[in-house]
């Protein structure tokens, strides 16, 4: 069954986070996360679901740097992601929605982008990205160019780049729902345990369903703008049993447009 | 049998140069030899040129006029791109001015040099990076431009030095431009810097060609073009092999357009 969790030493916060985007038509601002309060614990994966357009995106970069709250504070191990981007070199890894590949680097450079920006030995920083090619099932693709790769392919080196860093928190925005479903779920089963095994903290955004019931610990779901409607924690015996249940609330929560103050 | 498609081009390409050579030399039949030399005579002179140092040393001046004045282009283009690339406010500064640069003559920047300068090598630099700098700095601005948005945001995910993302990111955006931009500024160079050398000059092709306009010497005009288009093509070559090997990540469908 579901039950709301407040992590008792959070790794990751959110208080009172608002972003607005100026409308590029200058007709006013656009209201993309409002007031998003919410705690990750180490070691947890957390799945983010709502809507598409729902300002999940937009909550992701926020807790990655790369944009600034409007007003409210984000912390991650206890510092500014955005004011203290530099503290955060290593200890975030990011699988993106597509691959993001760099075109003109080799499976295998692409996997030591991140240890070359680290200013990683090259002899072992070339061991570690084989290894991790090697866990993703690449062997022998190590020097193919991304053009030469499939979709699902290219997906496990960009997630190979990203664990690559040993980083203590892993930041997923819906690493693979450009992908077939076949493939989508040997990867989603092959990143929980890579998670699990490597003691990472993971957030996973997705807008499926079934995606956020296999992967997270816990779910949030969110309403547009994004704000939480619903928490849920998924222990052992809700993915079985309780699982119907949470699913049908999930559905309820997202077919309403806003839930009440 | 079937060729492969590199033998085909250069097959292609040999027949037209012979389809143009054999038109001259019927040409040279028709009409007097100092309107339409004989292809023989052309080559004479041309093999005469590129086998007497005292010659050959006008090619390789020339040669090294055209590289100052690109080499001094590209870098200043670079430097300038990477300025306006970030800051919307200085692009509106130098935009206009080197659109208004891009439309000055090269004659009239010959004519500014000359008055402006009193070096004859200074002239000629001047003039070479004056006129190749707006279409360097234009080129790797669109290049510096085009650069991803999702592999900058990847690659500062990982949170790189500036330097670092420089290297790994903004060079390999802006090779592929930096390269045509060199293939485009080749050809304008090798014009401008005849036109420099034939006006401001004492040596130099340009300054033979002045020479063989005023003995009336048709083979020798063209033996010193041809001197700069074999230049020309020569570099072309060797720019399109670096291209070829620094793009080789690039598919290549088996179809052409």
């Amino acid at each position: 069954m579901s039950t709301p969790v407040a992590a008792a030493e959070p790794l990751i916060s959110f208080r009172d986070v608002t972003k607005t985007f100026a409308r590029p038509d200058g007709g006013g601002e656009l209201l993309a996360v409002d007031r998003l309060s919410f705690d990750i614990g180490k070691g947890e994966i957390v799945a983010v679901l709502g809507k598409t357009g729902c300002g999940k995106s937009t909550m992701f970069n926020l807790l990655a740097g790369l944009i600034e709250p409007t007003s409210g504070a984000v912390r991650v191990i206890g510092h500014d992601p955005f004011r203290e981007f530099d503290f955060f070199r290593g200890r975030i890894g990011i699988v993106f929605q597509n691959d993001r590949l760099m075109p003109w680097r080799t499976a295998l450079d692409n996997v030591l982008l991140g240890l070359q920006i680290l200013d990683a030995d090259r002899a072992e920083a070339t061991t570690k990205a084989t290894q991790w090619l090697a866990r993703l099932g690449l062997t022998g693709h190590e020097n193919d160019y991304p053009h030469a790769l499939s979709g699902g392919m290219r997906q496990r080196v960009s997630i190979a780049r990203a664990f690559a860093v040993e980083p203590e928190i892993l930041l997923c925005d819906e690493p693979f729902s450009s992908l077939d479903e076949m493939t989508a779920r040997d990867l989603r089963a092959e990143f929980v345990r890579l998670v699990r095994q490597n003691q990472k903290t993971a957030v996973f955004i997705t807008h499926h369903i079934n995606e956020a019931l296999e992967i997270g610990d816990r779910i949030l779901v969110f309403h547009r703008p994004a704000r939480i409607a619903y928490e849920a924690r998924l222990e052992p015996a809700a993915r079985n049993g309780g699982r119907k249940d949470i699913e049908q609330r999930i559905l309820e929560v997202l077919s309403v447009e806003r839930p009440p103050e | 049998m079937t060729r492969s498609p590199r033998v085909q081009r250069a097959l292609r390409a040999a027949a037209s140069t012979v389809a143009l050579v054999a038109a001259w030399q019927v040409a040279s039949l028709f009409f007097p030899h100092y309107l339409f030399p004989p292809v023989t005579a052309i080559v004479a002179r041309t093999v005469d040129i590129l086998i007497d140092p005292s010659l050959l040393i006008e090619v390789l001046a020339t040669a090294l006029r055209i590289f100052a004045g690109l080499a001094g282009a590209f870098l200043f283009g670079c430097l300038l791109a990477l300025v306006i690339g970030r800051s919307p406010v200085i692009e509106s500064y130098f935009t206009p001015v080197l659109g208004f640069l891009q439309g000055i003559p090269a004659l009239s920047w010959v004519v500014i040099a000359i008055i402006w300068f009193h070096g004859i090598e200074f002239r000629i630099l001047f003039i070479m990076v004056i006129t190749t700098l707006p279409a360097f700095t234009f080129q790797i601005l669109d290049s510096f431009r085009s650069m991803s948005k999702d592999l900058f945001e990847m690659t500062m995910s990982f949170r790189p030095r500036r330097l670092t993302l420089f290297r790994v990111l903004v060079v390999p955006t802006i090779v592929p431009g930096i390269l045509t931009a060199w293939k485009v500024n080749l050809g304008n160079a090798a014009r401008v810097v005849v036109v420099a050398e034939l006006v401001g000059a004492t040596g130099g092709v340009g300054y033979q060609l002045l020479r063989q306009q005023q003995l009336f010497d048709m083979a020798g005009a063209i033996a010193w073009t041809l001197q700069l288009v074999l230049f020309v093509l020569v570099v072309q070559q060797a720019i399109v092999a670096i291209e070829t090997w620094a793009l080789r990540y690039r598919p290549v469908s088996e179809r052409a357009m």
